[in-house]
């Protein structure tokens, strides 16, 4: 029965059609999987086992009277920073301590009105911020992967650690993940899986705790294509509760899976082979060019020249728009507060205890860069940076259909060893950050294994709401690549 | 140095997060390094370029001014560190 866990999220729905096996039986056999092995990595924040086993029950009795929905009785995880209601939410901060939402957020709404079963909610880097997943409160998640020859603990990558690792270590079908920077895509290049940022707008962010709300989209990380399509469908779709939800209809993203490419445009970015970028990086990324090119692509060289620039503006309007965000943690109306004599010490206690070290850091970047004197030489300057960036991409697709990249610079990293260094941290996301700041979509697949035997991705980079024409080119590189290799058996 | 020891003492003050006097100068530091890496953008040519506001080309949506929502306090008041009778309880404001 363990072998369950380790089905695609389509085979596991097309086992329940089939009546091969129930939502109960899938939905034990993934708490069993949990309980053996989540203590080793922390992925799961929380659990709700009770809650799983009702939702399956119930799944079951809709598919016994022919009523089942499109993701009906399938076992998912949720990133910590989608409020559940009723159901502990913390965003991997201290300083929202026991809050229980009275809400749902819409992208998990969706996800249990199609009939999807949470198994619990998944650890996080704190607020979303960092890329190691090393900044939660409770702890970073260890990688179900590790490197030939070695026992080091690994980073899933972050900030949706939880979610990459549990996917990878078969402790849930699929999850929900969020991306400001880079947070589905290098954790799912990180371990073998696959992430999609959609366009921004395609996904509600109401619900969503916010990290920095014009860069903010939900995506889930999934162990296929086909499976990322399944998922995105169900969790996209305009809200009326998010002014910047994007009033279309969501088509149904699996139409896209095996359609013939052969024609499409694609794009190579010179600015993204950047210097000390690993040979075996370049490599997979000529390798992914062949694969294109064989299915019928035309490939081109565009340029993309303020891609230098993008990770010095994403760390102004990132932090500026956190710093904004964050002020609402002041103690008063929910989560954690601190002790003082006033109320401007309580404010001042509730946060220097509440926020972690990362997330102080770019509070204080954030106000700085926002305050008398310097919001025009910084903010200001950042945005009309941030025009220019997406005004590259305007002009490279006037003659491409998509962008080939790779989703990092680096396979996944040992814990700790980048945690003194900030901007050392904060390069994981040049690959990626480019389409947050543009709105655009980048999806990320797994492309092949380092002589480290570690997983890299490629991403596709795609116009504003063509996922379409990206999931096609993904799921012709999925065939291409042929990537079987899974992290050693825990538990 | 573009920030000093002040000057992140007045950040902190205006973020609302105390910091203890002997985290002010590392602090300092780490946030010099940031902004030195930052300070790149100035080789970026944006005259006449307007500041990028909004990664969707939309406006935003209007409603009617109507209550939507609303006349629910135990929600509302669920998750907070203290209440009374249906009120938050805050540290005194007002001498």
């Amino acid at each position: 029965m363990s072998e369950l866990t380790r089905l695609t999220l389509k085979a596991a729905l097309d086992g329940l059609a089939n009546k091969d096996f129930s939502s109960v039986e899938l939905t034990e056999a993934f708490l069993r999987r949990i309980e053996a092995v989540n203590p080793q990595l922390n992925a799961y924040v929380l659990t709700t086992p009770d809650r799983a086993l009702e939702a399956a029950k119930a799944s079951d009795a809709r598919r016994a009277a022919g009523t089942a929905g499109p993701l009906d009785g399938a076992p998912v995880g949720v990133k910590d920073l989608f409020c559940t209601e009723g159901v502990r939410t913390t965003a991997g901060s201290r300083i929202l301590g026991e809050f229980v939402p009275p809400y749902e957020s819409t992208v998990t709404s969706h996800l249990w009105r199609d009939g999807a079963v949470m198994l619990g909610k998944l650890n996080m880097d704190e607020f979303a911020m960092g890329s190691s997943n090393e900044t939660s409160a409770f702890g970073p998640v260890v990688s179900p992967w590790r490197a030939k020859d070695s026992n080091r603990s690994l980073t899933p990558g972050g900030s949706s650690g939880g979610s990459a690792s549990a996917v990878a270590a078969d402790l849930c079908l699929a999850a929900t993940a969020s991306d400001t920077g880079g947070s589905i895509r290098q954790p799912a290049s990180f371990t073998g899986t696959v992430g999609i940022k959609p366009t921004y707008g395609l996904c509600s962010r109401f619900g969503m705790v916010a990290f920095a709300s014009s860069l903010d989209q939900a995506g889930p990380i999934t162990r296929s294509v086909e499976d990322a399509a399944l998922m995105l469908s169900s969790m996209a779709g305009h809200d009326p509760r998010d002014s910047t939800s994007l009033a279309l209809p969501v088509p149904d993203f699996s139409q896209f899976l095996g359609k013939s490419v052969k024609g499409l445009r694609i794009g190579v970015p010179e600015e993204y082979r950047i210097d000390g970028m690993p040979d075996e990086i370049v490599r997979l990324w000529d390798a992914g060019v062949a694969w294109l090119r064989a299915a019928g692509c035309e490939i081109k060289s565009v340029r993309l020249p303020h891609t230098r620039y993008a990770l010095p503006a994403y760390y102004i309007v990132a932090p500026a728009e956190a710093s904004s965000n964050l002020a609402r943690y002041d103690g008063m109306r929910f989560g954690y507060r601190g002790e003082g004599a006033n109320l401007t010490e309580v404010y001042e206690t509730t946060r220097a205890e509440g926020f972690g070290e990362e997330v102080k850091r770019r509070i204080l970047i954030g106000t700085y860069v926002l305050s008398a004197g310097y919001y025009d030489a910084y903010y200001l300057k950042a945005l009309k940076v941030r025009a220019r960036i997406a005004e590259d991409f305007a002009n490279a697709f006037q003659e491409v259909d998509a962008i080939l990249t790779p989703t990092t610079p680096s396979a996944a990293f040992p814990l700790g060893e980048k945690q003194d260094d900030p901007v050392a941290m904060y390069l994981n996301d040049v690959f990626t950050v480019t389409t947050n700041l543009a709105g655009l979509p980048g999806l990320s697949l797994p492309a092949g294994l380092d002589s480290q035997g570690l997983p890299l991705g490629l991403q596709l980079i795609g116009r504003a709401l063509d996922e379409g024409t990206l999931f096609s080119l993904a799921s012709t590189m999925e065939q291409a690549a042929g990537f079987t290799a899974r992290p050693e058996p825990w538990g | 140095m573009a920030i000093d020891v002040d000057t992140v003492r007045k950040v902190a003050r205006l973020a609302r997060i105390a910091e203890p006097e002997d985290r002010l100068a590392p602090l300092a530091q780490e946030l010099n390094g940031i902004l030195q890496w930052i300070e790149q953008l100035a080789e970026v040519d944006t005259d006449g370029v307007a500041p990028m506001t909004s990664a969707v080309a939309q406006t935003l949506p209007m409603r009617d001014d109507v209550v939507t929502d609303g006349g629910n306090p135990a929600p509302v008041l669920g998750n907070a560190p203290r209440t009374d009778q249906g009120f938050f309880v805050v540290p005194k404001v007002v001498e």
